[in-house]
């Protein structure tokens, strides 16, 4: 099933054609409309009316979060105010936030992007659609819900929270497709087990997640306690909001909007392209944005690109998985360590549940990680050889997978905070 | 079907184009909408290859026709309606239509006659007038008669180019239902008009191009509703 079948089984090359046509306009605006953009490109020597193959994108500059921060709020529009039509603000957790605007066209084209993808994932217009994701500021409460309604599915806005309400309403609503973080769909799944209630109850059969890293474990996980299709979806606020990737029912990488964006992978570190198949920063180009457009956005993402075909029958290439954030990464003792490798070894654990906090301590000049980790009842009360056993074996495990030795503990269940939203995992006690 | 890549065109010193890159999808009706002056025709001349592009690249059904010949490009699937009708007045409808076969018409002479009868079913009116000499026709038949001729060609490929010039309100929608007309039978169309908004509701897509620029791409749809174009094409206060 396709949304846009025309623009999702497009040929590379009439592909290619149309985003030069797009980029080499949206450079002639941005240029035209943004004094940042018209400055850092004269300052660069770009030429951007000289802009004449897709190529030549690594000679444009990019775009960070902290020039947003620095234009904030309105200095990177590209059309007057009272063309917007909707203005969102990026959640600011990692610091000051950051104001995103849309035209009337904007708002038109980001819910046939989000439809498309809800389509790629089986939701139809038969579909009832309870989006448990924020309103608000926030652009993945409302960029699902224009989506939905665009296909046609009988749309819920209960946004994030509440978790007794959304599994009532859940049930009572035959809610079908349930759009949420992987996280607070875990914290669905074992709120459905504590209430007694059984999938029967439900009458669920499509999930899409998105807005933190998973793994696929956990995406097994919740296909299993929900009894649903899990598709992923990415997006950020920043050039858009949701739409901009996400899977098909093959399950098998995100499929890249890319007729209205353009993605590099680059090597955070050097800022060359990354190999082919290398894992590196996601950076976006819009070509057709017109209040917030952006040229090579380095969105701090790290991903790779999925080489070959996809069965479903899309041209549009696949991203895979988020694998975790370039600043999410972690240094200790020079290691490269991100959340999701620790994630991955704890799912394989038995007796180990999906929430855990990695704490990262300055201890005397060395840095320590401390993983915590929630176990089932059985095991925390159970001998103190069982427990020891366990921890050994995560410890095992986990220096094998990241080459560096890190601490593990054991907590009781339900002792780690839980969000309804994304899931802080790492406190960095190295700073405070 | 058609392909233009940073494409640069002028006259002696003068640069009209600048670097344009668009395309046609088969079966589309593209427009292209601009000022006067935006360059709109030196692009449809650049296409039919009666300018030669100083740079960039022109393709047609994966062809390159960059530096091909005219007649040649016409015989290749693309033909031109250009601006004003330009029929031969002195010659009978008839006679003229037939010489928009003229590069099929050697050919295969038995083909190209019956593509009359498909001409004339298309546009009836010249049936009725086909003896009489073209120029003494009402602008608006002129203009089927142009569409007429070029049709005889069997074009992949028919640009228009401004047809609504001159015509009363009542020939404009006429003309443009015949257009339509066009795709459902299966022809690709480009379209340049100053009558944007006309122009914009019988496309699927269309390109705005100031200054021999293309500054903005976009379904039709996505363009009438955009207040740049309202402002500055379609004569809208917003």
């Amino acid at each position: 099933m396709y949304w846009d079948k025309e623009k999702e089984c497009i040929s590379r090359e009439d592909l290619e054609q149309l985003q030069l046509e797009r980029l080499q306009s949206t450079l002639f605006r941005v240029a035209t409309h943004v004094p940042f953009y018209r400055k850092k490109f004269r300052e660069l020597g770009v030429d951007s009316d000289g802009f004449r193959s897709l190529d030549e994108l690594q000679t444009l500059p990019f775009t960070t979060k902290q020039d947003l921060r620095d234009n904030y709020p309105y200095g990177l529009f590209a059309v007057p105010l009272r063309e917007v039509v909707r203005v969102h603000a990026s959640s600011g957790t990692t610091g000051q936030s950051t104001v995103v605007g849309y035209t009337r066209n904007d708002l038109k084209n980001w819910s046939d992007m989000v439809a498309r993808i809800l389509t790629g994932a089986g939701v139809t217009d038969e579909d009832v659609v309870q989006i448990a994701f924020g309103y608000g500021m926030f652009t993945g409460g409302f960029g699902l819900h224009y989506g939905a309604e665009r296909v046609g599915a009988s749309v819920i806005p209960l946004s994030s929270g509440n978790t007794k309400r959304q599994l009532q309403v859940m049930a009572d609503f035959k809610t079908t497709a349930l759009v949420c973080t992987p996280s607070y769909a875990l914290v669905l799944a074992d709120a459905l087990e504590e209430r007694g209630l059984s999938l029967n109850d439900l009458s669920l059969k499509y999930g899409l997640f998105g807005g933190e890293p998973w793994s696929e474990a956990m995406r097994a996980e919740i296909q299993d306690k929900l009894g649903i299709i899990a598709t992923d979806n990415y997006g950020l606020s920043e050039v858009m909001g949701p739409g901009v990737a996400g899977e098909c029912q093959e399950r098998n990488g995100l499929h890249v909007n890319e007729d209205h964006f353009l993605i590099e992978i680059i090597n955070p570190q050097s800022l060359q392209p990354a190999l082919p198949g290398e894992i590196g920063e996601i950076v976006i180009t819009t070509l057709t944005k017109e209040a917030f457009p952006v040229i090579r956005y380095r969105t701090r993402d790290l991903t790779r690109l999925l080489p070959g075909p996809c069965p479903c029958g899309r041209t549009l290439r696949r991203i895979e998985r988020i694998f975790g954030r370039t600043d999410d990464m972690l240094i200790i003792k020079g290691v490269n360590v991100y959340p999701s490798q620790i994630e991955a070894v704890l799912f394989e654990v038995e007796g180990a549940k999906p929430h855990y906090q990695i704490v990262v301590e300055r201890d005397g000049r060395l840095d320590k990680i401390t993983v915590l980790v929630e176990v089932i009842e059985a095991i925390f009360f159970d001998q103190m050889k069982k427990q020891s056993q366990m921890v050994e074996l995560i410890k095992h495990r986990l220096h094998t997978e990241l080459g560096i030795g890190v601490e593990v503990k054991l907590v009781e269940e339900k002792t780690l905070e839980r969000s309804e939203g994304k899931a802080k995992r790492i406190i960095d006690k190295r700073h405070l | 079907m058609l392909k233009v890549r940073n494409c640069e065109a002028g006259y002696g010193k003068l640069r009209v184009l600048r670097r344009v890159s668009m395309h046609v999808a088969p079966g589309e009706i593209v427009t292209i909408i601009g000022a006067n002056g935006a360059g709109k025709t030196t692009l449809l001349h650049t296409i039919a290859g009666i300018i030669r592009p100083t740079a960039g690249e022109v393709s047609l059904q994966g062809l390159a026709i960059t530096r091909t010949r005219p007649e040649k490009i016409v015989a290749l699937g693309c033909s031109l309606v250009p601006e004003g009708r330009q029929v031969f007045a002195t010659m009978s409808v008839h006679e003229n239509l037939v010489l928009g076969a003229y590069v099929r018409y050697r050919q295969d002479r038995s083909r190209a006659l019956a593509e009359l009868e498909h001409i004339y079913q298309l546009f009836p009116v010249l049936r009725e007038r086909s003896g009489q000499l073209a120029g003494t026709l009402s602008g608006g038949e002129q203009q089927m008669l142009a569409m007429g001729r070029a049709l005889m060609a069997r074009p992949a490929l028919i640009m228009l180019d401004e047809p609504s010039t001159g015509l009363a309100p009542l020939i404009v929608k006429n003309i443009f239902r015949i257009i339509t007309k066009l795709r459902e039978a299966g022809n690709t169309v480009l379209l340049i008009e100053q009558n944007a908004t006309a122009a914009l509701k019988i496309a699927d897509r269309g390109y705005v191009l100031e200054t021999g620029k293309i500054i903005l791409e976009g379904s039709a749809a996505d363009l009438l509703a955009n207040r740049d174009v309202q402002r500055a094409y379609l004569g809208r206060e917003v």
